[in-house]
């Protein structure tokens, strides 16, 4: 063991609400600001979209507040402005989520537009072609910014034939083909409270949120089943692309296979990344890449855990006379991380980190409501905020080494760059 | 609102340094900021993006906390930290669990006055930021669009200069340049503490008079001396063609007072009509131009309020499929013309004031925010009293205000206008 002390975890206190209907939520109750943050997450995103209709659960998510009910796209707005209610919906790979937040004293109102918007959304015509152009927009955008051109490049290959290879949004040739008859059906399918992960912060009471869940999520269709997308593995570790653009830098995206979020490697391998990329200004690429040799304005590696494919990503930006040098010095330190996995000195320093800055997580409704909803979602369970950081300490050298070298193995890596580099070419 | 929390403390070290306290006990943690009263506009001429420069070498370490010790012992306390750097500041902070903060402040007073720099050390960090503004301009188009129209807009002002600077003059910054505006600008009497978080006014009094008090007063604070931006007597039009661009953009620009240039109310007007017209989802020009026709796809506006010397008014605005940039700068004048005759309807005001205030009070639940609210006003010439105050002057801006504000400085014979085009 390590000796790592812990500091006392967050003391945040959970309840779980169960509402008359049956509906769950976690609420943390606290009075002093007079406001209220709820964040909820439906399982299942993009991924899910069919094909040819890629887009479409993003579009989707953009019209909950583009009129519901009585109110068309202009009033809907107005009376959440009327109310400074901040109501706001979004979709990702595999999920669908929205975010409330209101002023107590709008309680009522904000809970009955979120019900509205769940329940009773118009998707009228207009509202979708304004939506659509909006998309479409940003895709025109998105064909040539580096960032986006680089990491689209990446999935392409990475998850070829399957739904994480294509762009959460869509493109410009799948875009136009969505009708509302499929916004309508997505609406129906996916919202379901089966899928539901509610976590609701700030003055309010278990009593009063109980109701309010039953309002806003009651309606909505319990649903069956699971969604039918296979889980997958990162393709074409060591393929080298590239993807020309008129910049003087380069940017370049780096992945390779994870570990998922239950894997009992998976908070050593945190630990791990954290040492190699993952920790700002004290990680061994910043030092290597940025401190050292001034390279890059920014450069790091994360985990990612999609819900069907756990990943490991780098991402730096360089001139493009520079892009040689910079990929061989990442490389090395991932090699040498997943040779050697970090020092008893490192780990103690990333645990003494990752305890010590769990706390600044709770500071605000937001990212509390945010952390709730994801600790539901990935399964963690509701004594998780008490128990993560009893969890970091337990890791060891010898947990750190191994799981360094499951996260890393032989090092190799999808790379994938945009820009005009010199010294790189494509496989 | 419990009676504590965001009860705003306020005193002055004895070497002049002002400290702010901005209590939140919700969560055992606090965000320490030091803000300086200089930014990249007190740049000298010439040297463009000095300030940014000094930002990003005040973390290489003093003479007792050599490189890197800093930001180790930030990261050992399971701390967090960045810097940040503005036309009128630049800001350092940390946020640490409480029992912490006394460590910031030891850290953070002593890189004050003990900065240390060798010169490798520069050389290599000026490549970082070579490869930063590669990174956030030469990658985009609409990053470029953007640089020009400030330049274009301020003609003589340092605002017209980006932060960051302009590519080859930051080629050139040395060393020596970076050390003589430290020692010109990092004094006790030229900065502002704030902590915000679980604390109380008579802790931080006690924290701060045993380390940032320790600092002899240097001498008067500088004074910010800057050309003042002459009255605008042309239009402009400013063209960027670029075969990159796929979605073209129109922008414009107004200069305008700011909170610091006017104590008259045209600021807070200015505020209530930036909301109006392009703040929202439900403003005017959404209506107008997205909702009720598709000549736009998207609309904005944002007013730079928050400034030393006179600010500006942003319009922004994607065209929809087949309207021309000239024909969306017409619809948007037509709007402009008819609301300076007509103003606008009461309940369209009612809700923007409605929308602004309720900020003020969501910033109650980020003590990170709040810190930077109440920096950001202090060091641009404001007053505590100014940030509390001031929803009752945005809840008194009437109709004639708006109306007389849209005259007086949205006019578009002296406007910048910005076109974004894909080159032919």
């Amino acid at each position: 063991m390590s000796s790592v002390t812990v500091s006392a975890a967050p003391s945040t206190r959970i309840q779980e609400v169960v509402s008359p209907l049956g509906i769950t939520a976690w609420l943390v109750e606290d009075y002093t600001v007079p406001l209220v943050s709820m964040d909820f997450a439906f399982i299942g995103g993009s991924a899910r979209d069919p094909d040819d209709k890629a887009g479409l659960s993003y579009l989707t998510s953009g019209l909950f507040d583009e009129g519901a009910g009585p109110y068309d796209a202009q009033a809907f707005q107005e009376k959440l402005d009327d109310s400074a209610i901040e109501l706001g919906f979004n979709s990702g790979r595999d999920r669908f989520e929205g975010s409330l937040r209101t002023l107590v004293a709008n309680l009522d109102t904000a809970f009955a537009m979120l019900a509205l918007a769940l329940n009773e959304p118009r998707f009228d015509e207009d509202a979708i072609q304004r939506v659509k152009a909006q998309i479409s927009a940003g895709l025109k955008r998105a064909e040539t910014d580096p960032d986006s051109v680089v990491w689209r490049a990446l999935n392409r290959r990475a998850y070829a034939g399957h739904p994480y290879g294509r762009p959460d949004k869509g493109t410009l040739s799948t875009l136009p083909g969505i009708t509302r008859a499929d916004i309508v059906a997505a609406h129906k399918a996916r919202l379901s409270r089966s899928a539901l992960r509610i976590a609701a912060v700030g003055a309010i009471s278990a009593s009063d949120l109980a109701k309010a869940l039953d309002r806003a999520f009651g309606g909505l269709p319990a649903g069956v089943g699971t969604d039918s997308i296979t889980d997958t593995v990162m393709q074409g570790a060591g393929e080298r692309l590239l993807s020309t653009l008129n910049v003087p830098q380069s940017t370049v995206a780096m992945g390779r296979p994870g570990l998922p979020r239950h894997d009992p490697d998976f908070m050593a391998a945190n630990i791990a990344n954290h040492i190699l990329g993952g920790g700002s200004f004290t990680s061994r690429l910043w030092q290597e890449v940025r401190e050292k040799r001034g390279l890059a304005y920014s450069v790091w590696s994360q985990m990612s855990t999609a819900r069907h494919a756990a990943a490991f990503y780098v991402g730096t930006a360089t001139s493009n006379e520079r892009v040689g040098e910079s990929i061989s010095i990442i490389t090395a330190e991932i090699e040498k991380m997943a040779a050697k996995g970090p020092t008893v000195h490192e780990l103690k320093r990333a645990q003494q980190y990752l305890i010590g800055a769990y706390a600044l997580r709770f500071d605000t409704s937001r990212k509390i409501a945010s952390h709730l909803v994801e600790i539901q979602i990935e399964n963690l369970g509701i004594d998780y905020i008490a128990n993560r950081n009893n969890l970091m300490a337990a890791v060891t050298e010898a947990d750190a080494k191994r799981a360094a070298r499951r996260l890393l193995g032989d090092g190799k890596l999808l790379i994938s760059v945009a820009g005009q580099p010199l010294g790189y070419t494509a496989s | 609102m419990s009676a504590e929390h965001g009860r705003i403390g306020h005193f002055q070290l004895e070497n002049g340094l002002d400290v702010v306290v901005i209590p939140d006990r919700r969560a055992p943690v606090v965000t320490h900021m030091v803000y300086y009263r200089n930014g990249a506009a007190d740049d000298p001429h010439g040297k463009s993006g000095i300030a940014h420069f000094l930002e990003h070498l005040m973390f290489k370490g003093t003479k007792a906390h050599p490189k890197g010790i800093f930001s180790e012992i930030v990261a050992d306390l399971g701390g967090q930290e960045n810097a940040f750097t503005g036309h009128d500041y630049t800001a350092y902070y940390q946020r640490v669990a409480r029992e912490h903060l006394e460590t910031m402040m030891a850290l953070e007073s002593d890189r004050m006055t003990g900065l240390v720099l060798k010169k490798p050390e520069v050389l290599s960090e000026r490549d970082v930021i070579l490869e930063e503004r590669k990174m956030h301009v030469d990658a985009d188009p609409a990053s470029q669009i953007y640089e020009s129209l400030q330049a274009a807009l301020f003609t003589h002002h340092p605002y017209g200069t980006p932060v960051i600077g302009w590519e080859h003059e930051i080629a050139e910054l040395t060393r020596e340049d970076a050390l003589a505006y430290y020692r010109r600008f990092y004094t006790p009497e030229n900065a502002i503490l704030l902590v915000a978080g679980d604390v109380t006014e008579d802790e931080v009094r006690a924290l701060a008079e045993k380390t940032y008090g320790q600092i002899p007063r240097r001498s008067a604070a500088p004074v910010r001396n800057r050309p003042k931006e002459p009255p605008p007597r042309a239009e402009r039009t400013v063209l960027l063609r670029d075969e990159r661009v796929e979605q073209p953009a129109a922008y414009r620009a107004y200069l305008t007072p700011s909170h610091g240039t006017t104590q008259n109310g045209d600021a807070h007007a200015l505020e209530v009509l930036s909301q109006l017209l392009g703040g929202s989802n439900a403003s005017l020009m959404q209506k107008e131009l997205v909702v009720n026709r598709p000549v736009a796809v998207n609309v904005s506006s944002w007013y730079r309020n928050d400034a030393v010397d006179d600010g500006y008014f942003g319009i922004y605005a994607i065209p929809g499929e087949g309207v021309t940039l000239e024909a969306l700068d017409g619809e948007i004048d037509a709007i402009l013309r008819r609301v300076t005759d007509e103003g606008f309807a009461d309940a369209d005001i009612r809700r923007a004031k409605t929308r602004l205030v309720a900020d003020l009070i969501y910033a109650q639940d980020n003590q990170a925010q709040l810190a930077r609210i109440y920096g950001a006003a202090l060091a641009t010439g404001g007053t505590i009293a100014d940030v509390q105050d001031w929803p009752e002057k945005i809840e008194a801006v009437t109709n004639d205000d708006l109306k007389r504000v849209l005259d007086r400085y949205l006019k578009r014979k002296v406007a910048v206008i910005g076109h974004l085009e894909k080159a032919a």
